[in-house]
């Protein structure tokens, strides 16, 4: 059986679908043969991210549909064979998912897969209720500012009472957090909220700590998953989050940031 | 099978509405009050449902044609949703109108929402039910259902949520910022609460809400309430108890 993770969050651009892509390589990497499908049907992002945009036939609404089968839909990444990926449809909308095709699919996937990966698309409408539904896990991707930590936080009930777990009085959904685009310095100068602020309102399991870098874009416009950019210090924290998912202690790393040479030589900061 | 079975399927939730006290008959009256009132806040009460008492009018045995109210009240933009203390002409109007009629508490219990609990008072002791009422016999029927078992919540209240309770309300965890938590008891939060806490919801003004971490959004105690702007600065993340003393919510830090 599959574990199935849901990547979500409530707010938009705060680095669902960035995650999604890192993680499931980071997965499939480790040897797990892996599954990432796109939610957002309608506004597909996850080709375009893992740079299989030129190779999509047929699409998650498709299988649901019952027009092709799932083997047909599902796309092997380039770099990993051991990841697959399911786009969305770009000419549908949410209204295009059911909970049984949405079903059947994982079902059909959780055979063949050791971890399936669910890429929510933002709000908590259709799309994004149906993405957390069957989950196992939650991945919540927060921002370290005030109108994320309320989205998050708005999400966190909705998966402890509207998912498959909670209507059938099982295990509750594991929760955990990860506090993307993290910049240290901004949080020392009191403009972003700290993980302590963060954790205070949301109280979660921190999973890991993603520093706000530019090799995020610059890997999101390559198509390459930035995990993969070992030198990079978000393709670092991805890795670690991964390692700690499954079962790694490592410790946390890029919350005090890097010390500049600058502030070194004057000490600026205590 | 599927299919059927995802087409509907029956809850059961609990509502607010505000509830419309009549004095007069003047219908006249009633609009122009009405309509001062609305003024005062055209957006809170736009499209607002409403359900009509007529209690007070009936006592004092001035008959008020409910048809009339109606169109009053749907021509200034409210929703009338149902009536309550009704006499049986009114009733038959009401149901004519497709308006729900509350027979349930019709026997002059006090349970008000809202501001007006001024003509009785009901004291809260589990044991022995008591109504201390100065000028009315104790009426049975004017006890609070006290023996509903406290509600006891070990997970965190997030956002959005909302919790409802019969009696009393016990939660060990967070409540979030944009969380409702309502009991027709007393209200425990063993942590901190951000959200709304809301006790006595049916007007039992001797409930108080207890908590540990006092960060809160809102607070009422039997529908008098304090917005967190209105909350004593020296209070804030402290652990407290809130009560009623002469209609004013009286907050004080636990030693």
């Amino acid at each position: 059986m599959a574990r199935i993770i849901v990547v979500t969050s409530g707010k938009g651009g705060v680095g669902k679908t960035t995650t999604s892509a890192a993680i499931a390589m980071g997965l499939a990497k480790k040897g797990h043969k892996t599954a990432v499908i796109d939610f957002d049907v309608g506004l597909r992002n996850l080709d375009l991210i893992l740079g299989c945009e030129r190779r999509v036939v047929y699409d998650f609404i498709n299988v649901i549909n019952g027009e092709a089968s799932i083997n047909q839909a599902l796309i092997r990444d380039k770099n990993c064979n051991l990841l697959y990926i399911l786009p969305a449809s770009q000419t549908r909308d949410k209204d295009a998912l059911t909970q049984e095709g949405v079903g059947k699919v994982l079902e059909e996937l959780s055979k063949e897969f050791a971890y399936i990966v669910c890429d929510s698309p933002a709000g908590i409408e259709k799309g994004a209720n149906l993405a957390l539904y069957f989950a196992d896990d939650a991945f919540v991707v927060t921002n370290p500012e005030i109108s994320s930590v309320r989205d998050s936080d708005r999400m966190l009930g909705i998966l402890s009472s509207k998912s498959r777990r909670a209507e059938r009085n099982e295990e509750p959904i594991k929760e955990y957090l990860l506090l993307t685009r993290y910049d240290s310095d901004r949080v020392r100068s009191g403009e972003m909220l700290s993980l302590d602020d963060v954790q205070e309102i949301l109280s979660l399991d921190l999973l890991g700590i993603i520093p706000e870098s530019k090799s995020v874009l610059s890997a999101s416009n390559a198509g390459i998953p930035v995990i993969l950019d070992e030198k990079s210090e978000a393709g670092q924290a991805y890795t670690d989050v991964v390692a700690r998912y499954l079962g790694e202690k490592r410790p946390h790393r890029f919350i005090d940031g890097k010390q500049g040479f600058l502030r070194r030589l004057f000490g600026g900061r205590k | 099978m599927l299919n059927t079975l995802s087409v509907l399927e029956f809850k059961s939730s609990t509502f607010f509405a505000p509830i419309l006290i009549l004095f007069n008959k003047d219908i006249a009256a009633i609009e122009q009050a009405l309509q001062e009132k609305i003024n005062l806040a055209p957006e809170f009460f736009r499209d607002s449902p409403l359900i009509v008492d007529l209690r007070e009018l009936n006592k004092q045995n001035q008959d008020v044609d409910f048809v009339q109210i109606t169109e009053i009240l749907r021509k200034i933009g409210f929703f009338p949703v149902g009536i309550r203390g009704g006499n049986e002409q009114q009733n038959k109007q009401a149901h004519s109108l497709s308006i729900p009629i509350d027979t349930v508490r019709e026997q002059g219990s006090p349970i008000i929402i809202g501001e007006t609990h001024k003509q009785e008072n009901i004291k809260q002791s589990p044991s022995q039910p008591e109504v201390t009422t100065a000028k009315e016999p104790i009426r049975p029927a004017a006890i609070p259902p006290v023996s509903a078992a406290a509600t006891l919540i070990t997970h965190p209240i997030r956002s959005g949520q909302r919790i409802y309770a019969a009696g009393d309300l016990i939660i060990m965890s967070q409540v979030s910022a944009g969380a409702e938590i309502m009991a027709e008891g007393n209200i425990h939060v063993y942590n901190t609460l951000r959200g709304r806490a809301l006790a006595g919801v049916h007007g039992n003004t001797a409930v108080r809400i207890f908590c540990f971490d006092l960060q809160a959004e809102l607070i009422s105690i039997a529908g008098d309430y304090k917005t967190s702007e209105d909350l004593n600065k020296q209070m804030y993340k402290k652990p407290v108890q809130i009560y009623l003393q002469d209609h004013a919510l009286i907050i004080k830090e636990i030693a």
